[in-house]
């Protein structure tokens, strides 16, 4: 059986209780002490065994940091956040060094998440399952897993180690292929982009790592679960991709978080790199815990997501399906320096009871004749509230840059609120910008026709809702597609009726 | 199987059904015709379930049933189809990714397994060669940019392959050239038999030559003031329904 399947089966076998991913696994971890200081930061990078230029390249984020105010102008609201009364490092205390000595609580909670983990291909009696390119004629995914602070597993290397792909850890890489990342690490999102960047710059732990090489098409999907599992951890992982020339990845990220009452933090950086005619396209399902239906815990999801696609003809696409976190904060960008270069995003937003999303892209355009996409489709249920903010600029230099943005919002009920703020900055005669937006709310007339056919209120609802979000669903990886859309209607349960 | 009784329903206050009685017998279809606004769509719209028409006296009973008890989904499961007037839109919900998930509903109420999209797509294009519909039709949102008439046909698909108990078909055949009326009234003929009856409504005797009723009833101010067999609709289209609105006055 394709390892997929199993993702697929784990999320069909969600019932109607709400958030399914809410369980807690008993592992013993190591944590660094509590509060935030330099310290820390030097702690967190001797676990890592970093190299020097790390340290320092840590120390100045953290320095910066300390000059630096919380964000304030997006439309989101929430307490103060004490960044001293937060773990900055948390890790099991067996450092698994290869799949096979991943401690089995682990790979239990990672079967619950439905990640297509090696154990899953054994069972499943795959001969060699971390290493066989195709399964009963699927697309295998490669599978790194972040739990908390530190990357578990990753499958499928041997298989892309022979295209000469590096897909691992990034402090594995930091270990690896120290003069990759120093080349680019913090190039795309330097130490002091923003307040949460720089905050990550200082004490991220993990995440992953990937470098295509020259020409190279990616054979499979490659993909990292991210799950936040200690009580009172943040979780700052990085991300760096490079696609050299020639190149093609596609890349998912999936992210789940145990029911908490309190709010924990998730400040992510990703930073993806595409040189001349390398193409990149990095999908998110985020499934954060979202808090209950009073707005009582929750992730707070603040991240900073861009990508520079440096080289001529380079593409890089972003598609995300945020479910969940009490809070989201993401603006996924792409910097189109390179001559016909190409930035799409296709984002789907839901926020149900207190949740809060502020959500949207930027798209630089500096190259000539570079084409920017953005569709954006945002649901708002409950008392959510849910804000689209865009910024398109245009430089002078980029003759015949062209974007197209697409914005619409569905209401459900009348307590949420849809709002969309799209900048626009076009400083070039020749270049086209167009905006189309749209709000709109369930009719009762669908909602009276589907149930005439059989369906439920929630089927009918999750039916109509995926019908909303299709543009956005079709760019997804197929194998994720079906997740994506069980998650939508999950989001959803309770939202009307 | 179906029976009314002294039905009196509102739409926003407003008093449509004035004690409307009307029986349907297990494999019998009744047609029903009257003027614009007397009350056959509400009617239909109260058999389904739909929100917001409020029954203020009365019953309706399906089988053995209290149908008005029951929520309009699960009044469809337990086998009512209603053919709306006004198909509804759904952008970006695939033609057959609906069907099949209301034949599933269907087919898990009776203890039936659910059905994979292979045979389902097989069922189904069978069904639209029958109606004369290209199979694109599958792929496209549900009733988005659809004609008239295709959105009508596409209403006879889905109830093709729910086959429902109680059909209630309304003004399906306005809007259909003369072919798909043919192809439609072939549709619900051959769905006739001891377990399944409907209530047809219609302007147009012409229907009625396809489908032949076992009754037929007019409506007017929201009751049955007249009834009885298909020479009716002959009387009808010749004389109009003046005559017996005086009469019932
Ligand atoms: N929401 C509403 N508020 C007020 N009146 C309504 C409402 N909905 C329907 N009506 C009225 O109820 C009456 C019956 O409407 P209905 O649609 O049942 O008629 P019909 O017999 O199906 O007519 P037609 O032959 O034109 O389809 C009409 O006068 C209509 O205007
Ligand atoms: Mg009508």
């Amino acid at each position: 059986m394709a390892a997929v399947t199993e993702t697929i089966e784990a999320v069909q076998s969600v019932t109607e209780s709400g958030y399914k991913w809410g369980f807690e696994t008993d592992i013993e971890m190591d944590f660094a002490p509590k509060g935030l200081n330099e310290d820390i930061v030097r702690f967190i990078s001797a676990k890592k065994k970093e190299p020097a230029w790390l340290l320092e390249w840590r120390l100045k984020a953290y320095r910066h940091w300390l000059t630096m105010e919380v964000p304030h102008w997006a439309a989101v609201s929430h307490p103060p956040i004490d960044f001293q009364d937060a773990f900055y490092y948390a890790a099991p205390k067996q450092g698994p060094k290869s799949l096979d000595e991943v401690d089995p609580e682990l790979l239990k909670t990672y079967a619950k998440l439905g990640i297509p983990l090696k154990e899953q291909a054994i069972l499943a009696g795959v001969e060699g399952a971390g290493d066989s390119p195709s399964e009963g004629g699927r697309m295998p995914i490669a599978v790194d897993a972040v739990f908390d602070s530190v990357s578990v597993a990753t499958s499928y290397k041997e298989r892309l180690a022979k295209d000469g792909i590096v897909f691992c850890a990034i402090s594995e890489a930091v270990q690896t292929h120290p003069e990759l990342v120093q080349q680019y690490l913090g190039s795309v999102v330097p130490q002091g982009d923003n307040f949460y960047a720089a905050l990550n710059s200082a004490v991220f732990t993990d995440g992953s790592f990937v470098y295509i090489p020259k020409g190279v098409k990616c054979p499979m999907e490659l993909s990292t679960y991210f799950r936040i599992n200690a009580k009172s951890t943040g979780q700052f992982e990085r991300t760096l991709i490079i696609a050299d020339e020639g190149s093609t990845v596609s890349y998912l990220e999936g992210c789940t978080a145990p029911m908490r009452d309190e709010n924990q933090l998730h400040a992510a950086v990703v930073e993806l790199v595409a040189l001349d005619d390398a193409s990149i396209k990095y999908s998110t399902v985020q499934n954060w815990y979202p808090g209950d239906a009073e707005g009582k815990g929750g992730i707070y999801n603040f991240v900073t997501k861009r990508a520079a696609c440096r080289g001529k003809r380079s593409k890089v696409s972003w598609t995300q399906v945020e479910t969940g976190s009490a809070i989201t904060w993401k603006y996924p960008s792409c910097i189109l320096i390179g001559d016909d270069s190409v930035g799409e995003f296709y984002s789907v937003a839901i926020t149900n009871n207190r949740q809060q999303a502020d959500t949207g892209t930027k798209m630089f355009h500096i190259g000539q004749r570079t084409r920017s996409t953005i569709v954006s489709k945002g649901i708002s249920a409950g008392h959510g509230q849910n804000t689209y903010r865009g910024l398109v600029k245009i430089s002078p230099k980029a003759s015949g840059a062209r974007n197209f943005t697409q914005c619409d919002s569905l209401l459900i009920g009348d307590q949420c609120g849809a709002h969309t703020v799209p900048y626009i900055e076009n400083r070039c005669m020749t270049a086209k910008v167009e905006h189309e937006a749209t709000t709109s709310r369930i009719a009762e007339d669908q909602l009276f026709y589907c149930r005439s056919r059989g369906l439920t209120q929630e089927d009918a609802v999750g039916m109509i809702v995926n019908g909303f979000c299709r543009e956005v669903l079709k760019e997804l990886p197929m194998e994720f597609a079906v997740e994506a859309q069980k998650l939508l209607q999950i989001s959803l349960e309770g939202s009307v009726g | 199987m179906l029976k009314i009784e002294n039905l009196h329903a509102t739409v926003d206050g407003k008093q449509i059904l004035n004690g409307l009685n009307l029986t349907i017998p297990s494999g019998e279809i009744h047609a029903i015709m009257g003027p614009n606004g007397s009350g056959k769509s509400t009617l239909s719209y109260v058999l389904a379930g739909r929100e917001g028409y409020e029954v203020t006296e009365g019953s309706v009973t399906f089988g053995e049933v209290d149908l008005l008890a029951m929520e309009p989904e699960e009044r469809a499961v337990a086998g009512v189809f209603l053919a709306f007037q006004a198909p509804v839109e759904l952008p970006g919900v695939g033609n057959a990714n609906f069907l099949r998930t209301a034949l599933n509903a269907v087919r898990r109420a009776k203890g039936e397994a659910e059905i994979d999209a292979i045979q389902f797509l097989k069922l189904a294009r069978a069904r639209m060669k029958v109606l004369n519909m290209p199979d694109d039709m599958l792929k496209r949102p549900v009733n988005v940019g659809f004609s008239g008439g295709e959105k009508k046909r596409n209403e006879m698909l889905q109830m093709a392959l729910l086959s429902p108990k109680l059909a209630l078909l309304d003004e399906t055949d306005s809007g259909l050239d003369i072919d798909a009326l043919k192809l439609v009234s072939d549709t619900v003929n051959s769905l006739r038999g001891p377990d399944f009856s409907a209530l047809v409504i219609t302007h147009y005797q012409r229907l009625l030559t396809h489908i032949v009723p076992d009754r037929v009833h007019v409506l007017s101010a929201g009751r049955i003031v007249k009834s009885g067999g298909p020479e009716l609709a002959h009387e009808l289209e010749a004389s109009g329904y003046g005559a017996i609105q005086d009469a019932a006055a």
